[in-house]
C-alpha cells in the first residue's frame, strides 16, 4: 500500500490547520457562506438536511485495517456509530459538527487520510477497479496510476475551480469493473501491439440528469504521456465548459456539444503544446516517483498453494450456507489457493452501504488477520478482503457471521446500491433506503435470491443519480408528484464494459407499489429466461422491454 | 405569475452544529418548531427573511418553509421533505430532532404523517 | 481598488487598457484587457509591446482565468500579468502558481479581507506535486 512521504504528509496537515483557518474567518465574516461553501466542499464537508456530512476519501477503494480501525474510532467519537460507504468509494458520516471537523481531519491525517477534494468543482478522489491487484484477469495494477494522478491532482492549482465536478476512474482489467465509462475520464490499462504499456481513455461520460456513456478520445495513450494528457483534457473544459448552467457544465456536455473529433483535435492540439515546450511538460512525472508508488503496490508475498483447499471442501460440504457464501461472495484470485472475497454491507432491511463502528473493527481485524492488512470499498458499497486463503474461507465466514456481515448476496438481486435520499441529503426529491429496505425484505429468501442470479437494482433519490439507476437493470428514481413521492423505473442498464443506460418502463409509481411491481418484474423474468444462467439483463436484450413493462404494470 | 404567498416561518440550519434552527419571534433562533415565528402575509415573510440575512455568524441557508397550523395554532410542515427537517432520517429513528423532541411528532400526525 | 502583491497592497497606477480589438493600434509597453474568451495565441505576436494583461474574474468561481494565465505564461509572455475581480485570499496562491503577479480587488473585498489576510495567503499549503517536482529539478 502507498505510504505518505514528507510532502504528502505536510499538505495533509496543512490543509487541517488551513481548513481550521477557513473555519475561523467564516465565523469571522472574512468569508461569506458563498465563498466558504466551496472552500468546505473540497475538504468534503457538506450541510444536508439535518447536519453536516463529512465525506472521507478512500483513495482507489483501498484501506489498511489500522485505518478502517481510524474510520471506526471517527465514527464512535464524533458521529452517532456508523458511516456510509459509497458508490465512490467514499466513506460518509451524517452527524459532523463544524466544530469537530479539524480534530476529525488530524485523526484521518494520522493515518494518512484525508477529506480532499471529495467534493466541489474540482477533480474528485480517483477511483479503481475494487479488485486491484488481485483479480485474475487483470493486465495491470490500476492503483500506482490512480495514486500518481491523486497527486498531481491535488490542490491543482489550475483546476481547482472547474466548471464543475471531475471524476477520473482506473481499470487494469477488461472486465470493467470500475464504471469507467460513466465516469469524466475513464482510463482502462493496456498493451499495445509491441506490447508497450498505455490507456484507452474515455471521455465524456456521467450519470445525473442527462445519462452520457463516454467515448475514446485516444485508442491508446503510452503510460508516460498521462499527465500531459489529462491535462490538456481538462486546460480544454476548463476553458470551454459551459458556465452558463450548472447543468450542463459537466465535460460530457462539452463533448456531446462540440462533438468527439472536435474535442480530440483541441486536447491533442493543447498536448503537443506542452509536449514542445521547453524542457517538456511541466507535468510529467518524475520517474524516480513514479518507481516509488509502484513499489508500494508491488503484490504482498502470496504462499505457495495448491488451487484446491480440501479444508474448504470439507467444510462446505458439511455447511450448506457457508458454500452459497463461497458461490457468491468469492471470485477467482490470481494466485493460487486464494480468494477475493467480497463483504456485502446489505443485511436484510438495513441501509446499503451502512457499517456501524462494531462492524467496520471487525473487517479491521479480519483484513489484519486474514487479508494481508488489506481492505477494499466497492463501488457497490461493499468492501472487500481482497487476499484470502481458500483454506481460512471457513474462519472469516463464521466471523462475518457474527458481526451480522455474512449475507450471501453479492451481485444478486438484494445487493442493492442507494444513496442516501431524502432521509439525509438537501437535494433529494424523494426517499431511497426505505425502497431498498422494503426490496431487500421481498427477496431475503436466500434460494429464491439465488435463483433469481445476478440482478442489480440501483436507487436514487433524485434526478442527480447518485444511486447510479441510469445503470441498474433495474433503476429506481425518486421524485416528487404533486406533493408525494413518486418513482420511475428504468430497465435495461448496465455498468459493466458492456454499458448501457436503462430505459424508462413507463409513468410513475408510489413507494408502496414499487416492491409489488418488482416482485412481478422478476417472476416475468424467471418464467421467460431461457435457461438458469441467462441473467435477466440478457432476457431483457433478447425479448425487448414489452414483457417486462407489462408485468410492472399489471396490477 | 409570483407563487400565492402560504403561512411561512424561516429555517435554516445552525452555523455551528449544522442541525434545522427556526426564527422565533425575537429574530433570534429555536431548534422548536412550536416556537418559530410565523409569517401569515408576504410582508411579514420579508421582514423575517430581513432579520435573518445578517446572520451569517450564525445560521446557513435561511428560507422561507410552507407551514400550516394546528388546531392550537402550532406551525407544521406541508411539504414532505420539510416533515423531514423536523424529524430527522426516517430510517433511524433514533437520530435526529424525532430522538430528542418526540413532542414534534404529533402535529405531524395531525397533518396525517407520511 | 487596491492591487495585491507579494508584499501587500499598492496603489493602482497602471495606464489605461487596451481592448483586443485595439491590440495593433497601441504604441509600446501597452497594458491589455484580456477577454476570457480570447485566444491567447492572437496576442503571442504582440508580447513584445505589451507590460501589462488583465485577466477578469467576474466570480471567484469561475476558475477560466487560471488556465488563460498558464496558457500566456506558455506562449512566452513575461510581462505583468493581473487577476482583477473576485479573487478571494485563499486563490492567492494559485493565482501566483498560475503565473499572476497581482491581484486587483475592490474596496469592499479589500475591507471584508484587508491586507494582512492577503499576507498569510502567501504560506498557504504548497501543492505536494509541485513541492515534489521542485526538489527532483533540484535533484
Ligand atoms: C448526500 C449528499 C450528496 C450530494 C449533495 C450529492 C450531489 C450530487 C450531484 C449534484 C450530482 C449530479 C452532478 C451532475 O450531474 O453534474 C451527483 C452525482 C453523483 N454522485 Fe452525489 N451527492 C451526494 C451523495 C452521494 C453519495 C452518497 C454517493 C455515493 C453513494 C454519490 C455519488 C455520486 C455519483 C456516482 C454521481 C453520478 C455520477 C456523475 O455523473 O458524476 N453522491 N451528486
Ligand atoms: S441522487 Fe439526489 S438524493 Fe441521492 S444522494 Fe444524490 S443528490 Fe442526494
Amino acid at each position: 500500500m502507498y505510504r505518505y512521504d514528507e510532502f504528502d504528509h505536510d499538505y495533509v496537515r496543512a490543509r487541517v490547520a488551513e481548513f481550521r483557518d477557513q473555519t475561523q474567518r467564516r465565523m469571522d465574516g472574512a468569508l461569506t457562506e458563498d465563498e466558504y461553501k466551496p472552500l468546505r466542499l473540497q475538504n468534503g464537508l457538506y450541510l444536508q438536511l439535518h447536519a453536516y456530512m463529512l465525506r472521507v476519501a478512500v483513495p482507489y477503494g483501498t484501506l489498511s485495517s489500522r485505518q478502517m480501525r481510524t474510520l471506526a474510532m471517527i465514527a464512535e467519537r464524533w458521529d452517532e456509530g456508523y458511516g456510509h460507504f459509497t458508490t465512490r468509494q467514499n466513506i460518509q458520516y451524517n452527524w459532523t459538527k463544524l466544530t469537530d471537523v479539524g480534530d476529525i481531519l488530524d485523526a484521518l491525517a494520522d493515518v494518512e487520510m484525508h477529506a480532499i477534494q471529495t467534493s466541489g468543482n474540482c477533480i474528485r478522489n480517483v477511483t479503481a477497479d475494487h479488485f486491484a491487484g488481485a483479480a485474475a484477469d487483470e493486465i495491470e495494477d490500476p492503483r500506482p496510476t490512480a495514486e500518481l494522478i491523486r497527486q498531481w491532482s491535488t490542490a491543482h492549482p489550475e483546476f481547482a475551480f472547474l466548471p464543475r465536478k471531475f471524476k477520473v476512474a482506473v481499470t487494469g482489467s477488461p472486465n470493467d469493473r470500475a464504471v469507467t465509462k460513466a465516469h469524466d475520464i475513464g482510463l482502462r490499462m493496456l498493451r499495445d501491439a509491441d506490447g508497450n504499456p498505455g490507456y484507452e481513455v474515455i471521455v465524456g461520460g456521467g450519470l445525473g440528469r442527462t445519462p452520457m456513456i463516454g467515448k475514446v478520445i485516444r485508442d491508446f495513450l503510452p503510460k508516460a504521456d498521462l499527465l500531459p494528457y489529462l491535462e490538456a483534457i481538462l486546460r480544454v473544459y476548463n476553458l470551454h465548459g459551459r458556465r452558463d448552467n450548472k447543468y450542463k457544465a459537466r465535460i460530457k456536455i462539452l463533448v456531446h456539444e462540440t462533438g468527439i473529433e472536435d474535442m480530440r483535435a483541441s486536447v491533442e492540439a493543447e498536448f503537443e503544446r506542452q509536449m514542445r515546450e521547453e524542457g517538456g511538460p511541466v507535468v510529467l512525472a518524475d520517474p524516480k516517483q513514479v518507481e516509488r508508488i509502484e513499489a508500494y503496490f508491488a503484490p504482498p508475498a502470496f504462499a505457495d498453494l495448491p488451487a484446491k483447499s480440501d479444508a474448504l471442501d470439507a467444510a462446505m460440504a458439511s455447511d450448506p450456507a457457508l458454500a452459497a457464501w463461497v458461490a457468491t461472495n468469492t471470485s477467482e484470485h490470481r494466485a493460487n489457493g486464494y480468494s477475493i472475497v467480497t463483504v456485502a454491507i446489505k443485511g436484510t432491511g438495513e441501509a446499503p452501504g451502512d457499517a456501524t463502528t462494531a462492524q467496520m473493527r471487525a473487517l479491521a481485524d479480519l483484513g489484519e488477520r486474514y487479508s494481508h492488512d488489506e481492505l477494499r470499498i466497492s463501488h457497490e458499497q461493499n468492501v472487500i478482503l481482497p487476499h484470502v486463503k481458500r483454506d481460512d474461507l471457513p474462519a472469516v465466514y463464521a466471523a462475518l457471521q457474527k458481526a451480522e456481515l455474512a449475507s450471501a448476496n453479492a451481485g444478486l438481486i438484494t445487493d442493492i446500491i442507494a444513496c442516501p435520499g431524502l432521509d439525509y441529503c438537501a437535494l433529494a426529491t424523494a426517499r431511497s433506503i426505505p425502497v431498498a429496505q422494503d426490496l431487500s425484505e421481498r427477496f431475503a429468501e436466500p434460494a429464491r435470491a439465488k435463483a433469481i442470479g445476478n440482478f442489480t437494482i440501483k436507487i436514487s433519490g433524485c434526478i442527480n443519480a447518485c444511486g447510479h439507476h441510469h445503470v441498474g437493470h433495474v433503476g429506481i428514481l425518486g421524485l416528487e408528484k404533486s406533493g408525494i413521492e413518486n418513482y420511475q423505473i428504468t430497465l435495461g442498464g448496465d455498468h459493466t464494459e458492456t454499458m448501457a443506460v436503462g430505459e424508462r418502463a413507463g409513468p410513475g409509481m408510489s413507494a408502496a407499489e414499487v416492491g409489488p411491481a418488482i416482485e412481478r418484474l422478476v417472476d416475468a423474468y424467471l418464467e421467460r429466461r431461457s435457461n438458469d444462467d441467462e441473467r435477466f439483463i440478457d432476457t431483457y436484450r433478447r425479448l425487448g422491454a414489452e414483457p417486462f413493462k407489462d408485468a410492472l404494470y399489471a396490477a | 405569475m409570483a407563487k400565492a404567498f402560504k403561512t411561512s416561518i424561516v429555517s435554516a440550519n445552525d452555523l455551528f452544529v449544522g442541525d434545522v434552527v427556526y426564527m422565533n419571534s425575537g429574530g433570534g433562533w429555536t431548534r422548536k418548531l412550536a416556537e418559530a415565528a410565523i409569517a401569515h402575509t408576504p410582508d411579514e415573510g420579508e421582514t423575517l427573511m430581513g432579520r435573518a440575512a445578517p446572520q451569517q455568524a450564525k445560521v446557513v441557508g435561511p428560507y422561507l418553509a410552507e407551514v400550516a397550523l394546528d388546531d392550537d395554532g402550532r406551525p407544521f410542515p406541508t411539504h414532505f421533505r420539510e416533515k423531514f427537517r423536523t424529524r430527522g432520517p426516517s430510517t433511524r429513528t433514533d437520530l435526529g430532532k424525532q430522538a430528542i423532541n418526540p413532542e414534534r411528532r404529533e402535529p405531524l400526525a395531525a397533518s396525517g404523517g407520511i | 481598488m487596491p492591487i495585491v502583491t507579494d508584499t501587500g497592497f499598492v496603489p493602482d497606477d497602471s495606464p489605461a487598457l487596451v481592448a483586443l480589438e485595439d491590440i495593433a493600434v497601441g504604441g509600446e509597453g501597452i497594458a491589455l484587457d484580456m477577454p476570457l474568451d480570447a485566444d491567447p495565441e492572437v496576442v503571442a505576436p504582440h508580447f513584445n509591446r505589451i507590460g501589462l494583461i488583465v485577466i477578469p474574474f467576474p466570480s471567484f468561481a469561475d476558475g477560466r482565468g487560471f488556465s488563460l494565465a498558464q496558457r500566456l505564461r506558455a506562449l512566452g509572455y513575461r510581462g505583468t500579468l493581473r487577476a482583477n475581480g473576485h479573487v478571494i485570499t485563499d486563490q492567492y496562491p494559485f493565482a501566483r502558481f498560475c503565473g499572476f503577479d497581482e491581484v486587483q480587488i475592490d474596496d469592499a473585498l479589500a475591507t471584508r479581507q484587508p491586507e494582512d489576510l492577503w499576507l498569510a495567503a502567501k504560506d498557504r499549503p504548497v501543492p505536494p506535486f509541485l513541492k515534489r517536482k521542485a526538489q527532483a529539478w533540484v535533484a
